[in-house]
């Protein structure tokens, strides 16, 4: 599915933190959201999941506009995978992949055999069947991060947004959770803070800065030498072979 | 086959805790109803228990009837609904709130309650046409209320209603004991006092049936939410990402709350750590999802609550303890237990 962002503005109380975001995720495509800390990416990702409301502007996913969608409606499509979400409730791994079922079911409706197939083979699919029966608090970072994409995907979504989910993970897991997500058949939409990662693993690259989208294209068209310099503040030399390698040469000034 | 066999055993382990609480609860209150300074074997209380609803004609003392059915029946039924629907609302603040701290009476409902009583019983607000029970409802809602507003509508986060609701306790707890210390005597403050640590001494039938209703229907309403409950268990954004509209559930939740803990505080007194302790202990035995935990809740908080009050009334002869020092006995070495296993985990 595709999702379409015209004009969107967003601010808490008088601060400006969005303005101006417009662009088109192609359905299918895996897009790289980047851009120095407090430039807006995760309001971004918020506004576009429908999980806060724009102040203007709308967001458009396979062509509907989503403030018009119940909630229930849109979390059969949408799943949004938060930076380590945590828990104090003694839940075992099969119990939070199962919440994914939520939006699907009814309020007092039975547990059907398809729930039972949906979350055994989401847990598959992140490789925790073994660790079904685990309590979460005793998880590892990574494996945590594995079962919160395997919850996203019980939950049968077509779009899946992440907010910087290799946060706190070792470089194995890093590559292991984007290499994952990159093999998903979704159009996926996920914030970054490694850029060498989005060039690895991102068909497109958007990059904010202050609240506005500044560049949007293929990682070789944006990692560029004088991007890394105007955003974000660092010197870098960018090679080019095969995909665009970042490094670092020091800070302006430093 | 081997999920259907899970299922099967999950379910039938349930079931069977459900019967056996049943089982207990119907001798609890026997027992609650048998024992006094007025000694009735079980075989009669069934007895006329059986008269009394209808559908028996045994011969039993005209006395021994009148204290079964007139006097304990209805206190015992009353004692079973006030814990079943305290834990209930523990529970449901304990998801809400994402707090294991959290219990009814957080919210400020209790400290309200102690205000509206004190006002109607000291300085005699309504002219006498108002009962302690009215002023203590009206001053519960009062306190919710302005939980409510100080949190903008219960949406603006967990801490920020636990903060509101410390303000309002605050501020109700000063109103009393501005009333009490400038104009009450010394007589009316101990009634105060010994009304707010609870008491199920003098409630009857139609107190029954009123609780009956707001806790049956609080219930189903809550049952009803139970999924979405569940999708809180990573926080209110990520509810809202499970597809629960979290601002209508939560508004929707706390009123309920409200509504219970207000008309039980105003008919027995805030009795305390029942809507604390049984949570934890419910959610070790039947798991966390809702749709078990919350009838496990009702049920275990009536056993309990209806124990509690034979205790009170057989632990010093020719005297009845208030419950609330009851519960707060059992419940305060249970308390130290959570908080010891609740340390940050390393």
């Amino acid at each position: 599915m595709s999702v379409v962002a015209t004009d969107l503005e967003w601010g808490v109380r008088r601060r400006v933190v969005l303005s101006g975001v417009s662009l088109s995720v192609a359905p299918g495509e895996t897009l790289g959201l980047i851009g120095p800390n407090g430039s807006g990416k995760s309001s971004l990702l918020r506004l576009l999941a429908g999980l806060k409301r724009p102040a203007s502007g709308r967001v458009q996913i396979h062509g509907q506009d989503i403030s018009r969608v119940p909630r229930r409606m849109l979390a059969r499509q949408v799943a949004f995978v938060q930076q380590s979400a945590a828990t104090d409730t003694n839940v075992s791994v099969r119990d939070v992949v199962r919440l994914g079922r939520t939006p699907h079911r009814s309020a007092l409706g039975g547990w059907t055999n398809a729930d039972e197939d949906i979350v055994a083979s989401a847990l598959e699919r992140v490789n925790m069947t073994g660790h079904a029966n685990q309590p979460w608090q005793t998880l590892s970072g990574g494996e945590r991060q594995r079962v919160h994409i395997a919850r996203a995907l019980a939950q049968a979504p077509r779009i899946m947004f992440l907010d910087e989910p290799t946060n706190h993970l070792d470089i194995h897991h890093q590559i292991e959770i984007l290499r994952m997500v990159r093999a998903l058949d979704l159009t996926s939409i996920i914030a970054l803070h490694d850029m060498n990662l989005a060039t690895m693993f991102c068909d497109r690259i958007a990059v904010m800065k202050d609240g506005r989208l500044v560049m949007l294209g293929t990682p070789r068209e944006v990692v560029t030498a004088q991007l890394l310099r105007d955003v974000f503040r660092v010197e870098a030399e960018v090679s080019d072979d095969p995909r665009p390698h970042i490094r670092f040469t020091g800070a302006p000034g430093a | 086959m081997k999920r259907a066999a899970r299922r099967h055993r999950e379910g039938g382990l349930a079931l069977v805790y459900f019967g056996a609480c049943l089982v207990i609860l119907v001798f609890a209150v026997a027992l609650a109803t048998a024992i006094g300074d007025y000694h009735i074997p079980l075989r009669t209380v069934f007895l006329a228990v059986w008269n009394g609803i209808g559908l028996g004609t045994a011969e039993i003392s005209r006395i021994e009837f009148s204290i079964v059915w007139d006097l304990r029946l209805s206190r015992a039924l009353v004692a079973a609904l006030a814990g079943a629907g305290l834990a209930l609302c523990g529970a449901i603040l304990q998801a809400l709130l994402r707090n294991p701290l959290a219990e009814p009476f957080v919210l400020g409902v209790s400290a309200g309650a102690s205000t509206g009583a004190v006002a109607v019983i000291i300085l005699g607000i309504g002219g006498g046409g108002l009962s302690l029970s009215v002023g203590a409802f009206g001053g519960a809602f009062a306190a919710f209320a302005l939980v409510a507003l100080l949190s903008n509508g219960a949406t603006s986060g967990p801490n920020h209603t636990i903060l509101a609701g410390v303000a309002a306790a605050q501020l109700f707890n000063a109103l009393t004991s501005y009333i009490v210390t400038t104009s009450g005597n010394a007589q009316q403050a101990r009634d105060v006092m010994f009304w707010l640590l609870g008491s199920f001494g003098g409630v009857r039938w139609p107190d029954f049936f009123l609780l009956l209703a707001v806790t049956a229907l609080g219930l189903a309403i809550c049952l009803w939410m139970a999924r979405s409950l569940d999708a809180f268990t990573f926080g209110d954004e990520d509810a809202a990402a499970l597809g629960v509209p979290v601002g209508r559930i939560r508004l929707i939740l706390f009123g309920v709350t409200a509504m219970i803990t207000a008309a039980i505080v105003s008919m027995v007194g805030a009795i305390g750590f029942v809507g604390l302790v049984v949570p934890h202990a419910a959610r070790y035995i039947v798991g966390p999802l809702h749709l078990k935990l919350l009838p496990a809740c009702a049920i275990t908080g009536a056993i309990f609550m209806v124990l509690a009050d034979i205790v009170s009334r057989i632990l010093v002869s020719q005297q009845t303890i208030p419950i609330g020092v009851v519960t707060a006995l059992v419940g305060v070495p249970f308390f130290a237990v959570i908080l010891y296993r609740a340390r940050p985990q390393t």
